[in-house]
């Protein structure tokens, strides 16, 4: 039993078959989500806390984002999820020029979200809207005086979601070149494509967290359009 | 919704009539905001947002991560995330709609 | 203690003798090397925070402040309290004796991700080079619970620095949790059934449920707190619109759960030692596991009795209070099962043993001591006093590291294949017993007088009490260098040590002392109950012909 798998494509030396390896790194990527899920949780505590407290002032704040960049990121990221979902449908029956091509679809996918973020942020930053003291200066045409105050707190959290958001997505972006360069060399076959699929639950997770920072952040405000 | 870890295949056609509601949803829930539905219920907003954005995670959930189909214990996994997500919301929340002084006077800058 | 013949093992390979180049230990993948790692590096935490520790009792002999100036008490006090806390009690067990029984106890070769768990010592230390950065740097004087708007706005010491720090030393923590979680999910020998887990692997998923859940919020908490420090953004502050309790909740729901993170592995540690010192199965083995994974759920319902005294709801301050009283079921539960193991069971006082005993003494008045702070009304005379003071270290001490140590002894052998000096095992576990009860017995009773924490001069009619205490202090650091001292000694001239030198039950008993690399030379096959007492004879035999290699 001991040496039966030691030549075993793929194989550590310190598990006993692909199924026990192949288990083990689906329950630690899940488990690593559940702690995700808490660090991201803390954030939307600290969002639902204010939100209740400031209403006017998050819907005031919500209102100087760009629903139609968010909508955009919104879309780019569930396009991405989709490709992503179809790369480990691919690396599952082992096609794997189609599996190269879906990874790369998902990493170009992710780049323009994180190129789509730096232009907002960058706006942000034109306009002083970066919450730091004596950096935060709301120009009259972006927001009535009695909110200043309620509408920095709503930036801040927007920039600390946003941002922890953004950097999981970086990892995520570091992640799929490494499997893109390790599915190019062939490293993957229908039976050894468990880091596509961790990857891909990984992938996955960022884009809910951003489902439910879209409507959160971006819509909030939306129906003071017009009005 | 077995124990057994065997790999199931999702076909691509699911995926694709996932992606499909995905956004169905995405343009329900920016439509809906268009409108202020303070004026029928305050929480309104709010409540079908979050609807909207649960229903969407749990296809993700279900569909792109397989859950669906995945072991008893991932399926655990995923309710003890959101049991415990609700411990620390629910609790701390209950303390500050039953606080007094909440919000200070101070605070209404 | 010795009856077994010992074997030559000279010419065997074993985990220590794999490699001796610096190289072999810095990038080892073996845990039960990383296990030493943490051993070498919290050690070093301890001694830290145990020199402060002195410095705090030092300064407490006379009623007058003369020893140190109120900022340097601040900062002495606080760094004693991060120190012991994120940097030796939370490792503690579980990163020693955990990483390096975990897996042996299971029969598996590793943890599930080795490299996830050298990467996790890697995380610490670096955490810990920062929090020695901050120390060399004057410190923090915030408290270990760097409550804002203080912490945000007013101190004028490193605080964002430290919050790094812990913030990434959590990360640490969280791959150990994880890869405990794994490993005991999908890596247990064939046979080896959940209810047939010894409890100390019990105890372990527990906590490594806390690691998990909790530590995030932390990690976020602080960061949080890092940003409010750096841009003074109003989410903390109260001048700004924001609500220092806010800080407070966050804080607690994870530290008061980080309480059992401390506690929980101790309390597996303790049932393996009541087990084997007893000869008997423990007693009521499902409700005693049962009872690890309760007080990890109730741990996390419980953290606003911390509040009581700040502006939280009445109404919540209320259910906390309830639930907080839930926490001490599972543990009477415990406390009571391990008396009704060693009540008619063949008792040997070993080193072990004596700390057990000790931990069922202090962890009992530890846990009692807490219903008082639980209690709504009491607690608002007695919040920020000595009690306080004294009940977190008769848990914390008296429980978790007085846990640790017997856990340490009774493991020694299997961990470097020496013999500790028993005798002098037995009279350091008795100075500690003494020396800790002459320290924090007297807080009680300040801390009901109406002495506050934190403070670094006080009046003149708690000097004796404080002398008391302090002169306990110094038995109590006798009792805690001689272990360091023998224990050291005995890897180079201790007795070599059998492979099962207490008749033990368990996995990890049945392999060699000290273990192979791989931890075992056969596949082991597990078909009896835990603590099986009587089969220890017929599986330590089947063990040597190899006739468990087959079924």
């Amino acid at each position: 039993m001991a040496d039966s798998h030691a030549s075993q494509y793929g194989l550590a030396h310190h598990f006993s078959s692909m199924e026990q390896q192949r288990e083990a790194g689906t329950i630690g990527m899940w488990i690593f989500l559940l702690t995700e899920l808490m660090f991201f949780g803390g954030m939307f505590l600290v969002y639902a806390i204010f939100r209740t407290t400031y209403p006017a002032g998050f819907e005031q704040g919500s209102h100087l984002l760009s629903v139609k960049l968010g909508g955009l990121n919104t879309i780019v990221l569930i396009v991405s999820s989709v490709t992503m979902a179809m790369a480990v449908y691919y690396s599952q029956i082992g096609e794997k020029k189609r599996l190269v091509g879906m990874l790369s679809v998902t990493l170009v996918l992710g780049l323009v979200f994180l190129v789509v973020k730096y232009f907002e942020y960058r706006e942000k930053f034109e306009h002083h809207l970066f919450p730091a003291m004596g950096f935060y200066a709301p120009d009259a045409e972006h927001l009535a005086l009695q909110y200043h105050q309620q509408v920095r707190v709503f930036l801040w959290i927007y920039f600390a979601m946003t941002g922890l958001h953004a950097l999981h997505m970086i990892i995520g972006a570091g992640m799929l070149l490494v499997l893109i360069l390790m599915a190019h060399k062939g490293r993957f076959t229908t039976s050894y494509n468990s880091p596509v699929e961790i990857c891909g639950l990984y992938w996955h997770f960022v884009d809910i967290v951003w489902i439910f920072l879209f409507p959160l952040l971006y819509l909030t405000g939306y129906h003071l359009t017009g009005h | 919704m077995s124990d057994h870890t065997e790999h199931h295949i999702v076909s691509p056609k699911i995926y694709f009539a996932i992606f499909g509601a995905l956004m169905v949803f995405t343009a329900i829930t920016v439509a809906v905001a268009r409108f202020d539905l303070a004026s029928v219920w305050g929480p309104l907003n709010i409540i079908v947002a979050m609807t909207v954005a649960t229903i969407k995670a749990t296809l993700v959930v279900l569909y792109f991560m397989h859950v669906r189909y995945s072991s008893k214990l991932t399926q655990v996994i995923v309710i003890a995330g959101l049991f415990w997500l609700l411990i620390m919301l629910v609790l701390t929340i209950a303390d500050y709609v039953a606080r007094t002084g909440w919000p200070t006077p101070l605070g209404q800058v | 203690m010795a009856t077994e013949v010992i074997e030559k093992v000279e010419s065997r390979s074993t985990y220590l003798n794999n490699g001796h180049t610096v190289k072999s230990w810095l990038l080892t993948l073996d845990h039960k090397r990383i296990g030493l790692l943490y051993l070498f590096s919290i050690s070093i935490f301890f001694l830290i925070g145990g020199i402060y520790a002195s410095l705090i009792r030092l300064e407490l002999v006379t009623p007058e402040g003369d020893l140190l100036t109120p900022d340097t008490y601040n900062r002495v006090f606080t760094m004693h309290g991060v120190i012991m806390i994120f940097f030796f009690l939370i490792p503690s067990i579980p990163a020693v004796l955990g990483n390096f029984l975990l897996p042996i106890m299971l029969g598996a070769k590793d943890v599930a991700f080795p490299k996830l768990n050298l990467l996790s010592w890697y995380i610490f230390m670096l955490g810990g080079a920062l929090m020695m950065y901050t120390l060399i740097n004057g410190g923090i004087d915030t408290g270990w619970t760097f409550y804002p708007p203080y912490s945000s706005i007013y101190s004028n010491s490193e605080v964002t620095m430290a919050g790094v720090s812990i913030f990434i030393t959590g990360f640490s923590s969280i791959l150990t949790g994880l890869n405990f979680m794994v490993t005991i999910h999908t890596m247990r020998a064939p046979g080896l059934t959940w209810f047939r887990l010894p409890l100390f692997v019990w105890a372990h998923y527990a906590t490594s449920l806390i690691q998990i859940l909790g530590t995030p919020v932390i990690a976020i908490t602080v960061l949080a707190l890092a940003l409010e420090r750096t841009f003074q953004i109003g989410i903390f502050d109260p001048k700004l619109g924001g609500d220092p309790v806010l800080f407070q909740h966050m804080f607690w729901f994870y530290s008061h759960p980080a309480v059992y993170i401390m506690i929980l592995p101790s309390m597996g540690v303790i049932s393996e030692i009541i087990a084997n010192s007893t000869r008997k199965r423990v007693f009521g083995y499902h409700f005693v596991a049962f009872s690890s994974l309760a007080i990890a759920v109730f741990g996390f319902l419980v953290w606003g009795h911390h509040m009581f005294t700040t502006s939280q709801s009445m109404y919540a301050g209320m259910v906390f209070s309830i639930i907080s009283y839930a926490v001490a079921i599972p543990s009477a539960i415990k406390t009571f099962n391990w008396l009704a193991t060693i009540y008619k069971g063949s008792v040997s006082f070993s080193t072990p043993m004596i700390y057990a005993l000790a931990f069922l003494g202090l962890f009992t008045i530890g846990g009692m001591t807490g219903l008082f702070l639980s209690a709504l009304g009491l607690d608002i005379h007695l919040h920020d006093t000595y009690f306080v003071v004294a009940h977190f270290h008769y848990v914390m001490v008296g429980g978790a590291i007085i846990g640790y140590l017997g856990g340490l002894h009774y493991w020694w052998p299997k961990m470097t294949g020496r013999l500790y000096p028993e005798t002098l095992g037995r009279i350091s576990a008795v100075i500690v017993f003494v020396g800790f009860n002459f320290t924090f017995m007297p807080q009680f009773i300040l801390g009901y007088l109406g002495m506050p924490r934190r403070y670094y001069a006080y009046v003149p009619e708690f000097q004796v009490l404080h002398v008391l205490s302090s002169g306990g202090a110094f038995v109590l650091a006798v009792g805690f260098m001689l272990p360091l001292f023998y224990l050291a000694w005995s890897i180079k001239y201790g007795q070599k040590a059998p492979n099962n030198p207490w008749t033990a039950f368990g996995l990890e008993w049945q392999t060699a002392s000290p273990p192979p690399t791989e931890n075992f030379t056969y596949n082991p096959v597990v078909t009896t109950e835990a603590y099986e007492f009587e089969h220890v004879e017929e599986i330590r035999n089947a063990g040597k012909t190899g006739a468990i290699q087959t079924a």
